[in-house]
C-alpha cells in the first residue's frame, strides 16, 4: 500500500515537472518577456541592462532553477496586462473558482449517480429512457450554450437569478467566499448548473453502464441464487463495484470542470482564474498564462493522487499488496 | 409424491430479433430426496438453462415458456419474486462454475456468509459469526476463525470454491444445484471438491443436481443421470445402466468418448459433426443428422423418452426393438 | 477468420479497402440504421447541414458578407413572424443588419470546415503515430504512449486555450487575423490525436505478429506497404466511430473557442462567433440573435453524436 502510494506520488512530482518546464519555456522564450516589460522609448541599453539584472542572460538550466525557486514561493511575475504581480491576482481569484468547481462537482454527483443507478436497474422503464435520451442532448449542448439558455430564462424573462458575478461574498481571512449569504448561493446556482451539467450526464451514463455491466458478473448472479434481498445485492453488492472505475473518472473529470470553469467564467462573468486565463490568452499575457498552467496542473495531480489513495480504501485487491496467497 | 423436485414438459425459451429460440424444450425428470442426478451435455445443450430455471434464475429475456417445476409438491415455477427469493439459498442451494467469481472481491468471506444466514434465519451478528466459522470449518478451511476476515483474493481457486460450497450449504438446502462446479478447477482439486460436495449433501440429506460435460465425473458421483442433447433429455436413468449399457446413440458415442485415465481431450471425437445451435434444430430427432443408426422416422417424428431395457431414451430404435 | 486472412496480402490496397466498407456497411448496421428513425433523421440532419454548407451562397437569401448589399435601416429587425418582423429576413437580423438565416448558413459553413479540417488532422497525425508506434515498438513506443496518456488526461479545451495563446504570443500580431483559422485547425486537432493512436497502434500490433507479415517481408514489402495495405483497413471501422464522435466535439470545441473570443475571427465568423456576437444583445432583448445560432449549433451536434454513438453500437456486437 505504502509503495503504491509512494509510486503515485513520484509520478505526480514528474508530471509537475514536465508542467513547470512547459511553463518555463512559455515564460521566457515565447515573445519577448523584455519588450512586454518597457516601454517603447527604453534604449537598447536599457534593455540590455534589464536582461541582465532579470538574469536572462544565464544559462537556461540556472534559469529553470530558479523559475522552480520562484514558482514554489508562488513568484510567477507581474501581469503585462494588469500590471500587478500574478500571485496577487491568483490569490484573489482563486477561492471563485474553487468555489464553483467544488458545487459543481457536488451537483454533478449527487444528482448523477441516483439517476445512473436508476436508468440501470429500471432498464426498460419509459422514464430511464426519458433520462437517457434527455442526457444524450445535454452531452450535446455545449457548456457557453447551456449559460446563455439560463440566463435567457432565468435573468433576462424571469428576472429570477443574477445573471453575472459572485453576489455578496465573506471574507475569511485570505479566502472570500460566496457560501454564506443567499446572495452568494444565488448567484453560483446557474454557473454551477452550466459547469455541472456536462458531468452531470457523463456521469450518469457511467455510472449506468457500469452497473449494468456488474450485474452481469457471476457474484451478484450466485448473490441471487443465495437469496439476499433486491436491496442487499443491488445497493450493498453491486453499488460498491460500481463505485470503483466511477471514482477514477470523476477524479480525472476534475481536470475538466477546471478547463471548463473557463468558459462558465466567461458566460457569467463570474470572477475566478478561469476568466483571468481567457483574458490572460486573449492580450498573450504570458506569466499570467504560465502560472495558471501549474495551477491547474497542481490542483488536477492532486485531485488524481487523491483518488488513487481512495481507489486503495475501497478495493481490498489492492490494499494488501503481495501478499502470498495463502492456503491452498 | 415421494420425489424433491418434480419437473414435468419444462421449456425455457429466448426470444430474439428474429427468432424464438427454445434452448429448453420439454424436459421432464425428478429428484428423489437425498439422490444425486447428473445432467450431461456439450456445453448449448441446456443444461444450465435446466438449473437456472429451477431456481428462477433465467436471465431475460430468457424465460419458463411452459410446464411445471415443483418442490415436495408445491409449484415453484409461477411464484413471486418475494416467494422465490425465500427459496433461493434457503431450500435451494447454487453452485456455479467459476469460483474465482463467484464472491464478491469487496466483501470479506465472513460477511457473505453471515450475511446469507442472516437473510434466511433470525440470527444476531455473533451467532451468524459463530456459525460461518462452523461451515468454514465443514467445508475444510483450515483456521477458518483466522481467515473469516479475509478477501476472497486472498484465497487460492479450490479453497474459494470450497467458501462459495459453503455458502451454498449454510442454510442446509434439500436440493442443491451443482452447475460445473469444478470445471475451473486443477484436476488435482476436482475430486476433492465433487467428495466434499457429496459428503456434505449425504451429512445434510440434501439432493444434489450435479451439471456437466465430464461424464467420467457423473459416473463417479450420480445415482441417476440424464442425457441433453439440443435441449431434450435423450436419455435418463440409473448411472451404472447408462453408463454400461446406454440406448440412444448419442449415449453410446458420449461413452465410447470418454477419457481414459491420463487422457484428457479425447471428447466426442467418436461423433462425427456438432450439436446443431438453437437457431437450427433440425426436423425430427435433433440427433439424426449425426446418427449413424438413422431410420425412417428419425428426420420425419421427434421421439419421446420410451422404456428400454435398462434407462428411459428418446429414440426411434426402442419402439422398433419393441415392436419386434 | 484464418481463410481470409490467408488471402489478404494477394489482394490490392483497393480491393481491401472496399472489402472492408463491405463488411462495415453489412447487413446488420444496415437493419440497425433503418430501425431506428431518431438515427434516420440524425442523418438526414447532417447531410442537409453539410449540402447547406457546400452550396452555402446558393442556398444563404442573402450575402452578409458583402457591405454594399447590407443596410443599416435593416438592423435588429426580429423573426418574421414575431411583431415589427420583416418578410424577407425569415430569422431576423443582427445589429449591422445581416440576415440572422444567412449568417448561420456560413458560419456552419466555417464550422463543419474547421471541425472537419481538424478531424482529418488529428486521424492522420494519430494513425500515424500509433502505426509507427506500434509497429516499431520498444522504448520508442513507450516513450510515445506515455506521452499520449499524460495528453489524454489533460482536457482538450485546456490544451487547445494553450497553444492558441502560445500562437497569439509568437506571431506577430498583423499575421494572426489571417491565419487564426489555422491555429483553430491546428490547436483542436492536436488535442484529439490520442485516441486515433491507440487504436492505431492495436491494430497494427495485433497483425504485425501474423504469420503473412513476415512472408511479406520476407519477399522484400516494405514495412509502410505492409501497414497501409493490411493495418488501416482493419482500423478503419474503430476510426470512422471516433471520427464521428471526434466531430461533434470539434465542432463544440470550435465553438467554445470562438465563443471566448480566441477562436475565428469575427470576419469569418463560425456559429460560435456569431453566438458570441449575439451574446451581447441578450439583456436588451434581441434575443434571436444569439438563441438561432445557438440552436443550429446544438441541432447539428446533437445529430452528429446521435450518429457517432449509432455507429458505435452497430459496430460492438457486445453492446447489442
Amino acid at each position: 500500500m505504502g509503495f503504491l502510494i509512494l509510486n503515485r506520488v513520484f509520478q505526480a512530482a514528474l508530471v509537475m515537472i514536465v508542467v513547470a518546464m512547459a511553463a518555463f519555456v512559455l515564460s521566457n522564450y515565447v515573445g519577448d518577456p523584455i519588450s512586454n516589460m518597457v516601454g517603447q522609448e527604453a534604449t537598447q541599453e536599457d534593455r540590455d541592462q534589464l536582461r541582465e539584472d532579470l538574469g536572462l542572460n544565464d544559462p537556461a538550466p540556472v534559469q529553470f532553477v530558479r523559475f522552480i525557486g520562484n514558482a514554489l514561493q508562488g513568484d510567477f511575475g507581474i501581469s503585462y496586462r494588469l500590471q500587478r504581480p500574478v500571485s496577487d491576482l491568483v490569490a484573489e481569484r482563486l477561492p471563485a473558482t474553487l468555489e464553483l468547481v467544488m458545487v459543481s462537482a457536488i451537483f454533478a454527483l449527487v444528482v448523477g449517480i441516483p439517476l445512473g443507478i436508476f436508468t440501470a436497474l429500471y432498464r426498460t422503464f419509459w422514464g430511464s429512457r426519458l433520462i437517457l435520451t434527455v442526457s444524450l442532448a445535454g452531452v450535446s449542448l455545449p457548456t457557453f450554450v447551456v449559460g446563455i439558455l439560463l440566463i435567457y430564462v432565468f435573468s433576462v424573462t424571469l428576472q429570477w437569478l443574477p445573471s453575472f458575478g459572485r453576489g455578496e461574498t465573506t471574507a475569511l481571512g485570505g479566502w472570500t467566499t460566496g457560501l454564506l449569504t443567499v446572495d452568494g448561493w444565488r448567484a453560483i446556482i446557474m454557473p454551477a448548473i452550466t459547469l455541472g451539467l456536462y458531468q452531470l450526464t457523463l456521469i450518469l451514463r457511467l455510472v449506468r453502464a457500469e452497473m449494468l455491466e456488474v450485474l452481469r458478473t457471476d457474484y451478484i448472479k450466485f448473490a441471487r441464487a443465495r437469496g439476499l434481498t433486491n436491496r442487499a445485492i443491488n445497493f450493498g453488492h453491486a453499488l460498491k463495484n460500481t463505485m470503483i472505475p466511477v471514482i477514477t473518472i470523476v477524479g480525472l473529470n476534475i481536470g475538466g470542470l477546471i478547463a471548463f470553469s473557463i468558459v462558465t467564467e466567461t458566460v457569467f462573468q463570474w470572477p475566478g482564474m478561469g476568466l483571468l486565463f481567457v483574458q490572460a490568452v486573449q492580450f498573450a499575457d504570458v506569466p499570467v498564462m504560465s502560472a495558471y498552467l501549474v495551477l491547474a496542473s497542481l490542483i488536477f495531480v492532486l485531485t488524481n493522487l487523491v483518488v488513487d489513495i481512495l481507489y486503495v480504501v475501497i478495493d481490498p485487491r489492492l490494499r494488501t499488496e503481495r501478499r502470498v496467497k495463502a492456503g491452498v | 409424491m415421494s420425489a424433491l423436485l418434480e419437473v414435468k414438459n419444462l421449456s425455457v425459451e429466448i426470444p430474439t430479433r428474429r427468432h424464438l429460440l427454445v434452448p429448453v424444450d420439454d424436459v421432464s425428470f425428478d429428484i428423489a430426496p437425498g439422490e444425486i442426478l447428473g445432467v450431461v451435455g456439450e456445453s448449448g445443450a441446456g443444461k444450465s438453462l435446466t438449473g437456472a430455471a429451477v431456481i428462477g434464475l433465467l436471465e431475460p429475456p430468457g424465460r419458463i415458456g411452459g410446464g411445471e417445476i415443483r418442490l415436495e409438491g408445491k409449484r415453484i415455477d409461477n411464484l413471486k419474486y418475494r416467494e422465490l427469493r425465500r427459496i433461493r439459498g434457503a431450500a435451494i442451494g447454487m453452485i456455479f462454475q467459476d469460483p474465482l467469481t463467484s464472491l464478491n472481491p469487496l466483501y470479506t468471506i465472513g460477511r457473505q456468509l453471515s450475511e446469507t444466514l442472516r437473510t434466511h434465519q433470525p440470527l444476531s451478528e455473533t451467532a451468524a459469526k459463530a456459525r460461518a466459522i462452523e461451515l468454514l470449518d465443514e467445508v475444510g478451511i483450515p483456521a477458518a476463525s483466522e481467515r473469516i476476515g479475509q478477501y476472497p483474493h486472498q484465497f487460492s481457486g479450490g479453497m474459494r470454491q470450497r467458501v462459495v460450497i459453503a455458502l451454498a450449504l449454510a442454510n442446509n438446502p434439500k436440493l442443491i444445484i451443482a452447475d460445473e462446479p469444478t470445471t475451473a478447477l486443477d484436476v488435482s482439486v476436482q475430486a476433492q471438491i465433487i467428495n466434499l460436495l457429496k459428503r456434505l449433501a449425504a451429512d445434510n440429506g440434501a439432493a444434489i443436481m450435479l451439471i456437466s460435460h465430464d461424464m467420467g465425473v457423473i459416473a463417479e458421483t450420480c445415482d441417476r443421470v440424464a442425457v441433453m442433447y439440443a435441449g431434450r433429455i435423450v436419455e435418463i436413468g440409473a448411472v451404472r445402466n447408462v453408463v454400461q449399457a446406454p440406448n440412444h446413440p448419442y449415449t453410446q458415442g458420449l461413452m465410447a468418448s470418454i477419457p481414459r485415465l491420463g487422457k484428457d481431450d479425447a471428447r466426442l471425437a467418436h461423433i462425427k459433426g456438432s450439436m446443431p445451435r438453437p437457431t437450427d434444430i433440425p426436423q425430427g430427432c435433433a440427433f439424426h443428422p449425426r446418427c449413424p443408426k438413422r431410420f425412417e422416422p428419425c428426420d420425419q417424428k421427434r421421439p419421446e423418452l420410451m422404456k428400454g431395457d435398462s434407462s428411459q431414451a428418446a429414440c426411434w430404435l426402442l419402439q422398433r426393438e419393441a415392436d419386434q | 477468420m484464418t481463410d481470409q486472412q490467408a488471402h489478404i496480402p494477394h489482394q490490392s490496397l483497393g480491393s481491401r479497402m472496399v472489402d472492408g466498407i463491405r463488411r462495415f456497411a453489412g447487413s446488420d448496421l444496415l437493419y440497425s440504421f433503418v430501425r431506428q428513425p431518431v438515427v434516420v433523421v440524425a442523418f438526414l440532419i447532417t447531410v442537409i447541414f453539410i449540402l447547406a454548407a457546400i452550396f452555402a451562397p446558393l442556398v444563404a437569401p442573402h450575402d452578409p458578407f458583402n457591405p454594399a448589399s447590407l443596410s443599416l435601416m435593416d438592423s435588429f429587425f426580429p423573426p418574421s413572424w414575431v411583431e415589427g418582423g420583416d418578410a424577407r429576413f425569415l430569422l431576423g437580423t443582427d445589429n449591422q443588419g445581416r440576415d440572422i438565416f444567412s449568417t448561420i448558413i456560413y458560419g456552419a459553413r466555417i464550422s463543419l470546415m474547421v471541425g472537419f479540417a481538424a478531424v482529418v488532422f488529428s486521424i492522420a497525425l494519430g494513425v500515424l503515430v500509433g502505426l509507427i508506434s506500434g509497429f516499431v515498438g520498444g522504448w520508442f513506443d513507450a516513450l510515445l504512449m506515455r506521452f499520449a496518456d499524460i495528453q489524454l488526461t489533460i482536457p482538450g479545451l485546456l490544451i487547445a486555450l494553450l497553444v492558441d495563446g502560445i500562437a497569439r504570443t509568437a506571431l506577430p500580431s498583423d499575421m494572426r487575423e489571417e491565419i487564426a483559422i489555422y491555429v483553430v485547425i491546428f490547436a483542436i486537432g492536436i488535442s484529439n490525436w490520442p485516441q486515433y493512436a491507440r487504436v492505431a497502434r492495436s491494430g497494427a500490433m495485433s497483425e504485425k505478429v501474423k504469420d503473412y507479415v513476415a512472408s511479406a517481408r520476407i519477399i522484400g514489402t516494405p514495412s509502410w506497404v505492409i501497414l497501409l495495405r493490411h493495418v488501416l483497413p482493419n482500423i478503419l471501422g474503430p476510426v470512422l466511430v471516433l471520427g464521428t464522435i471526434g466531430l461533434a466535439l470539434a465542432i463544440t470545441s470550435e465553438a467554445t473557442l470562438s465563443f471566448l473570443g480566441v477562436g475565428v475571427p469575427p470576419t469569418t465568423p463560425s456559429l460560435g462567433t456569431l453566438i458570441r456576437i449575439g451574446n451581447d444583445f441578450l439583456f436588451s432583448g434581441e434575443w434571436w440573435i444569439t438563441l438561432f445560432p445557438s440552436g443550429a449549433l446544438v441541432v447539428l451536434v446533437l445529430a452528429v453524436n446521435l450518429l457517432g454513438d449509432w455507429l458505435r453500437d452497430a459496430l460492438n456486437p457486445k453492446l447489442r
